[in-house]
């Protein structure tokens, strides 16, 4: 078929000869075994982390947001640090996903399931910290927009930290239903293949009775598009709408209109480090290193040179701007950042983002595992960093120097945050085990495209497929009934009327014999257009219960018809046989 | 009704579609065909009427603007009117550049749910529904092509040997 054509010159992203039942198999593997003993270790290393961040939320809450390292000076810190980067992380599942669905890239079909999941977890992480800011999160619902309780005070519609909740709710809500309806077809393999009640139960209950009919698959296609069409613009506006959060104040470092792109661009930066982090784990450990191949890394390793670049641009252009617009206040904002008491955060931030990702430039180091592990680490680490920079640089020396101080985190501050790493590792390490963490469906959709074992036979010149001429295993059609279908078509043009014994025979076989032994005769005048007459002639030829009757389609319609030469096509407008479904199962 | 089918299994999707366009030159309807996963251009060869849930994406995503700019401009023009920072909220699209994001967020929000949700609808998918597949083994790596039998199973089952269907079942099916 033409749209399986795929240039020669194009790596297979599916190696290993595979077929589709080896896909099955591979991606239901890790799903349907037991978790070793690395996976329960690094579980409760992240059960850890989470009870520890739960007990420092709880401490939070009950004492104050006084317990954090907070001042009059430096009133936003880590907790906003931490939401713009666990925020940021999230933008990559929604950009492999859409975006480059959008771009038709087959290469995001191994890597988007766990992007997306990797997204939701993160924005999870990153919704908590405003709501905990709070302070009495038990009240988070007056972010919503409803008055209060005397009459008409609203929420304040000019304010960017509500255009956030709603940025926020959208985005983790639509990304949601993405992979959810994603997800359905590959919950209905796991179902389909599971053994024990439980799990056949538990999965035929996520894939909501997924089926695959035709026209399912052409809606699902269809949503798939639309929803990537949808979740492009969505995903830029996020982090645009929390680069407002500071763009739009007057804070010099913040006021400033690069901050959309260079937010954004930073997001998609981070979100890849972080997928390639999670990835070259997780394809080790789920054996899933045919799927997930060196030129995956290597393409998402491109993306992060890229994107650093992109971010690098931005924080010269920004030095530029700060020089160029010959406000004091904006230039000492950016000499503070570089030179000042936090130099050593802003130089690691340097380091980090705009540096490190230009190893990529070779190939060598790009195709490298162990390489590409250690830099999306060091991304990760240089984002956050960069968060910390804008939020605490810009704060802390104000326009009163009698006021200018620094800010330390307690041992609260890190809690949270470690807890947030720990519990998103949680969610992530159960994802991983029970969840299909590839999505089967569409890489068996390209595999005859992308995989190598089909490659491998386009290169040698043979075709992909071959009609099979063996004849089928025919199974529900009796040898007889074969028999009788064949006479009955030689019959229907001279069929003798005095052939009613014949056809009776048939029309028994067809729906099933009456034996008085076991059954009991039902009252067949119940069904609507039988009379006594009718029951004395179907009794005649052997039909007595309902059983019989419901069995009939329109080919026993017709031998009826020519047995009883009474009213012709009566059974079959009246649908005896529906009716007598329903009367034979009350 | 309880009807009669003939289910021809085929274990690729190439075959598959060859089979579609023959039994479709023969002149028969093809109940249904289930998939794995999604077969390109196999919704043409069935003749299988386009699927229109794009525009209800769009209309939906109409309503979303219309709910956002009703609900702002009552919120924060007619009911409560302020003047912050000196900027007076007394107009609705004087003030609405600060209104925009919502705007596309509540638009976003409204396309992409109704349409999810219509589809769940549609193709009749919710928790604790009943898989429909006759056979588990068509989310794996078979293909079911089934038609229903008016008389004609022998004919049916000759013209399916010849496509290269691997397994051939005829089955009783109740339609809704």
């Amino acid at each position: 078929m033409a749209s399986h054509y795929e240039a020669p010159i194009r790596k297979p992203l599916v190696i290993g000869d595979k077929s589709y039942h080896d896909v099955t198999v591979d991606i239901a593997a890790p799903v349907e075994g037991r978790a070793n003993l690395h996976w329960w270790i690094v579980f409760s290393i992240a059960l850890a982390a989470f009870s520890w961040g739960i007990g420092c939320i709880i401490y939070t809450v009950s004492t104050g947001i006084g317990t954090w390292g907070l001042n009059k000076t430096v009133n936003w810190a880590w907790d906003i640090t931490n939401f713009v980067w666990w925020v940021g992380i999230g933008h990559a599942g929604t950009l492999i996903s859409a975006v480059l669905l959008l771009f038709r890239q087959k290469w995001r079909m191994a890597i988007n399931r766990s992007a997306e999941a990797m997204t939701i977890f993160s924005v999870i992480q990153a919704g908590l910290f405003p709501i905990i800011h709070m302070g009495r999160p038990w009240l988070a619902y007056w972010v919503l927009p409803i008055p209060n309780q005397f009459g008409s005070l609203w929420v304040n519609f000019n304010s960017p930290l509500l255009w956030d909740v709603f940025a926020i709710s959208t985005y983790l809500s639509v990304s949601l239903v993405f992979w959810w309806t994603g997800l359905l077809p590959d919950f209905a393999m796991l179902r389909d293949r599971a053994v024990l009640p439980f799990q056949k139960k538990i999965y035929g209950l996520l894939s909501f009775g997924w089926s695959g009919r035709a026209k399912d698959w052409q809606r699902f296609e269809e949503v798939s598009l639309v929803l990537a069409g949808l979740a492009t613009p969505l995903v830029l506006s996020v982090h645009t709408i929390v680069s407002f959060d500071f763009a739009t104040s007057v804070i010099p470092g913040w006021h400033t209109t690069i901050f959309p792109p260079y937010f954004v661009a930073g997001a998609i930066f981070s979100g890849f480090a972080m997928v390639n982090t999670l990835l070259i784990i997780m394809r080790k450990v789920c054996h899933l290193e045919d799927y997930i191949t060196v030129q995956h890394i290597e393409l998402m390793n491109i993306v992060i040179m890229l994107t650093g670049s992109i971010v690098g641009c931005a924080y010269i252009t920004e030095l530029f701007m700060a020089w160029y617009s010959g406000v004091e206040y904006e230039q000492y904002a950016f000499l503070n950042r570089a030179t000042g008491p936090y130099w050593w955060a802003y130089w690691s931030m340097m380091t980090c983002n705009v540096f490190s990702p230009q190893f990529m430039w070779f190939k060598k180091l790009r195709t490298s595992i162990m390489f590409s592990f250690f830099i999306s680490i060091v991304v990760n680490i240089g984002m956050w960093f960069e968060r910390f920079v804008i939020i605490v640089t810009s704060l802390h020396r104000d326009y009163l120097p009698s006021s200018w101080t620094m800010f330390s985190p307690t041992f609260v501050d890190i809690g949270i945050f470690i807890g947030t790493i720990g519990f998103f590792f949680v969610l992530f390490l159960l994802y991983a085990r029970t969840f299909p963490v590839i999505a089967q469906a569409e890489v068996k959709s390209i595999l005859k495209a992308s995989g190598s074992k089909y490659k491998k036979l386009r290169d040698a010149g043979q075709p992909l497929y071959q009609i099979s001429t063996q004849a089928p295993i025919i199974t529900g059609a009796s040898a007889a009934k074969t028999e009788t279908v064949k006479e009955l078509v030689k019959e229907k043009t001279i069929r003798p009327i005095a052939n009613a014994e014949k056809d009776a025979s048939s029309l028994l076989a067809a729906i099933g014999t009456f034996d008085p032994a076991t059954e009991t005769a039902d009252d067949l005048k119940k069904v609507k257009g039988i009379g006594p007459k009718m029951e004395q002639t179907l009794n005649q030829i052997g039909i007595f219960t309902f059983v019989q009757v419901a069995r009939m389609t329109g080919k026993e319609y017709d031998l009826l018809d020519s047995i009883t030469e009474a009213f012709p096509g009566r059974a079959q407008r009246d649908d005896w046989a529906g009716q007598a479904k329903k009367l034979s199962s009350k | 009704m309880a009807s009669k089918v003939i289910q021809a299994f085929y274990n690729d999707d190439d075959v598959l579609m060859h089979a579609v366009k023959k039994v479709k030159a023969a002149k028969h309807h093809i109940e249904e065909v289930y998939c794995p996963f999604p077969v390109h251009g196999l919704d043409k060869a069935m003749g299988l009427a386009p699927t229109r849930l794009a525009v209800t994406a769009f209309l939906y995503g109409c309503v979303g603007l219309a709910v956002a700019t009703v609900m702002m401009n009552f919120i924060m023009i007619e009911d409560w009117p302020q003047d912050i920072g000196g900027k007076p909220s007394f107009s609705y699209i004087e003030n609405m550049p600060a209104f925009v994001p919502i705007m596309f967020e509540l638009t976003v929000f409204f396309a992409a749910h109704l349409m999810v949700i219509t589809f769940y609808m549609r193709s009749r998918l919710w928790p604790f529904k009943d898989a429909e597949n006759p056979d588990l083994r068509t989310t794996d790596d078979h293909f079911l092509m089934e038609i229903e039998i008016h008389d004609n199973e022998a004919e049916l089952i000759s013209l399916l040997s010849e496509t290269g269907a691997v397994e051939i079942n005829i089955s009783e099916k109740d339609l809704h």
